[in-house]
């Protein structure tokens, strides 16, 4: 499904990534690994259509709205409260059954009690936690985590690993990770990058 | 319309965020309201009414200015506009809901800050009020636009002002001659000219700003 | 270019009211000219940035531009020059063009800025083509705002008179034109050249780091 020929991502003149080439089935689950600076966030942003390739090939076939980014950062708004967070992007990413979906998410990353406090409030945990919902929220078919399991307090990893296990077959995956403990099990391919 | 219900939801959260955090509005409106009474001082007894309104105009500007360095504030916290960027909505409609948004506090403190103006100054006739809303429909359809360019610079406090004065200086043309001319109906319609051309590009062109 | 000057000064018959300013508006308007024409080539130059994609385009722009400013500025200094040897002030609001080429050449200053302080990359690329759009956009509109403004701002009478050009003078009016545009060009192939190594330069001392 997906394919990476040549890739390379420049600024101005420096290099943020190399040739990267790689081929992802569709259901496949990728686990991209490297040190820090290697060009792992640059590439997982390339791959969600953050940025474009200054050169090489990248096909990615799947259309925005079926795409779920969980970023380094939480990409949600702090004045708002997770329920508003959640609603704002149910919206745009036309999400049926809104608040239903909402709800269940909340509940099942034990977020539900704190639902009604402002992001600001939470702790690092929570708001990697609510970050997760927002990603998850239009049950994306190509699900894209960028160091998923570095912000994420103790019971918010083990949710989304069970989450990630339980994953379909017709869902993509692409993940990368410092310490690949917790995902080299899922993995169906590697990709390393130098 | 899918697109008018993502400039609506978008154009509610900036309001919602702001009633949350409660501080552009007031600032504006304070800001103002002291760039007036500065004025005061700062105009000799003698000067006629015309200098007013040029007042008033600069008034205007850098309290647009004030709300324009906080408009992009809350999406650069935490990367959310990456998140916006990425939703299947069109980016323009990103552009559109914060200008709205921009808008709805720049008329907010205006709301308190004409009346004053025609208290502490001279009286504002209906021409003059409607150059008022139409450059602030210009100043913050452009105003938003430079403002996201701006956000992703290091100096984006200094580099805001310098890039939104020259794009406003047509704008305070047209709205001082639409208070003090008798020929307001040129002016006027030279801001809806200017309203029409700007606002188009900036929508156009807000998608290639927020991406890389 | 030394040509031009030359003749211009020598060559063209002295105008009995004008003297000097005469000779100066053989440089002036050239150079007038040539800055608006590479601010739309910046502009043009912008638009195929976004359109097409493609580094170059970036580079090529922004000298485009930076020629515009140099020029935008010579603009103002011969302006002013000519302005204090026709009417005997340095600068004055009532000619449009003048007051124009100020607008401009501080919307352009400020695209230096919005230059200087974003990374090197896309985004800056982007930031700065739209940016000269908005610019050329802003010439023919700040005109009319100037245009308008001409009702209230009450200019105090200054007959300018256009040169009527003879035969001679219409020769060196046109080496003078030719001679700044070609100075524009050459200006613009050496700098973009110059940015290019630059910047192919670093592309190399990256890669074997």
């Amino acid at each position: 499904m997906i394919r990476a020929r040549e890739v390379e991502k420049r600024f101005g003149s420096r290099r943020a990534l190399r040739g990267v080439s790689f081929d992802l089935e569709r259901g496949g689950r990728l686990l991209v690994t490297g040190p820090n600076g290697s060009g792992k966030t640059t590439l997982l942003r390339l791959v969600v259509g953050l940025a474009a390739p200054t050169r090489g090939t990248l096909d990615v076939p799947v259309d925005r709205s079926r795409i779920g980014f969980l970023s380094h950062e939480p990409l949600v708004y702090r004045e708002l409260t997770a329920v508003e967070n959640l609603d704002l992007f149910g919206r745009l990413y036309r999400v049926p059954e809104r608040r239903e979906r909402i709800g269940m998410l909340l509940e099942r990353f034990g977020l539900w009690e704190a639902r009604n406090e402002r992001v600001a409030a939470y702790s690092q945990g929570m708001t990697q936690r609510l970050a997760l919902c927002r990603a998850l929220l239009h049950d994306p078919e190509l699900l894209v985590l960028d160091e998923p399991f570095s912000a994420l307090d103790e019971p918010g990893a083990d949710l989304l690993q069970r989450e990630l296990t339980e994953l379909g077959d017709d869902h993509t995956l692409v993940v990368s990770a410092h310490d690949i403990s917790r995902v080299e099990a899922l993995a169906s391919s590697r990709l390393a990058l130098a | 319309m899918t697109y008018a219900a993502d400039v609506a939801a978008l154009a509610r959260k900036d309001l919602k965020v702001e009633l949350r955090a409660r501080d552009t509005l007031p600032a504006m409106l304070l800001f103002v309201l002291s760039t007036l009474v500065v004025f005061r001082f700062a105009l000799p007894d003698q000067t006629n009414d015309d200098a007013a309104y040029g007042l008033l105009w600069v008034a205007i500007v850098f309290t647009a200015l004030l709300g324009l360095a906080r408009a992009w504030v809350p999406e650069q916290e935490h990367g959310v506009l990456d998140g916006l960027v990425l939703a299947p909505c069109d980016r323009s409609a990103i552009w559109l809901g914060k200008s709205i948004a921009t808008l709805a506090f720049l008329l907010g403190a205006q709301i308190v800050a004409l009346p004053a103006f025609a208290l502490f100054f001279a009286p504002l006739d209906l021409a003059a009020i409607a150059g008022v809303l139409l450059a602030d429909v210009g100043i913050c359809a452009v105003g938003s636009l430079l403002a996201a360019m701006a956000a992703a610079s290091r100096s984006r406090e200094l580099l805001l002002p310098l890039l939104v004065l020259p794009l406003s200086i047509p704008l305070v043309v047209g709205g001082v001659g639409a208070a003090i001319s008798p020929h307001a109906d040129r002016f006027l319609l030279f801001l809806v000219l200017y309203d029409a051309v700007f606002a188009v590009l900036s929508w156009a062109s807000f998608e290639y700003v927020v991406t890389e | 270019m030394g040509a031009a000057i030359a003749m211009a000064f020598f060559v063209a018959p002295e105008d009995a009211n004008q003297g000097v300013s005469q000779r100066i508006f053989y440089i002036h308007v050239p150079i007038a000219v040539t800055a608006y024409f590479c601010f739309g080539l910046g502009a043009w130059k912008a638009l195929m940035l976004l359109w097409r994609g493609g580094e170059r385009y970036d580079l090529e722009s922004y000298v485009a531009i930076h020629q515009g400013v140099i020029f935008g500025a010579l603009t103002l200094v011969t302006g002013s020059l000519w302005a204090k040897a026709s009417w005997g002030v340095w600068w004055t609001w009532d000619s449009n063009q003048l007051v124009l080429f100020l607008v401009l050449f501080l919307f352009y200053c400020a695209y230096f800025m919005l230059r200087f302080s974003l990374e090197e990359g896309p985004r800056r690329a982007r930031s700065s083509a739209v940016y000269a759009l908005f610019g050329v956009v802003l010439i023919p509109i700040s005109f009319l705002a100037i245009r308008l403004a001409e009702d209230f701002i009450h200019p105090t009478v200054f007959t300018r008179e256009g040169p009527q050009m003879s035969g001679s003078m219409f020769a060196t009016f046109c080496v003078s034109w030719g001679a700044v545009t070609l100075l524009a060009y050459v200006l613009y192939r050496v700098e973009l050249l110059g940015k290019r190594l630059d910047a192919d330069l670093r592309e190399l001392r990256e890669a074997f780091s």
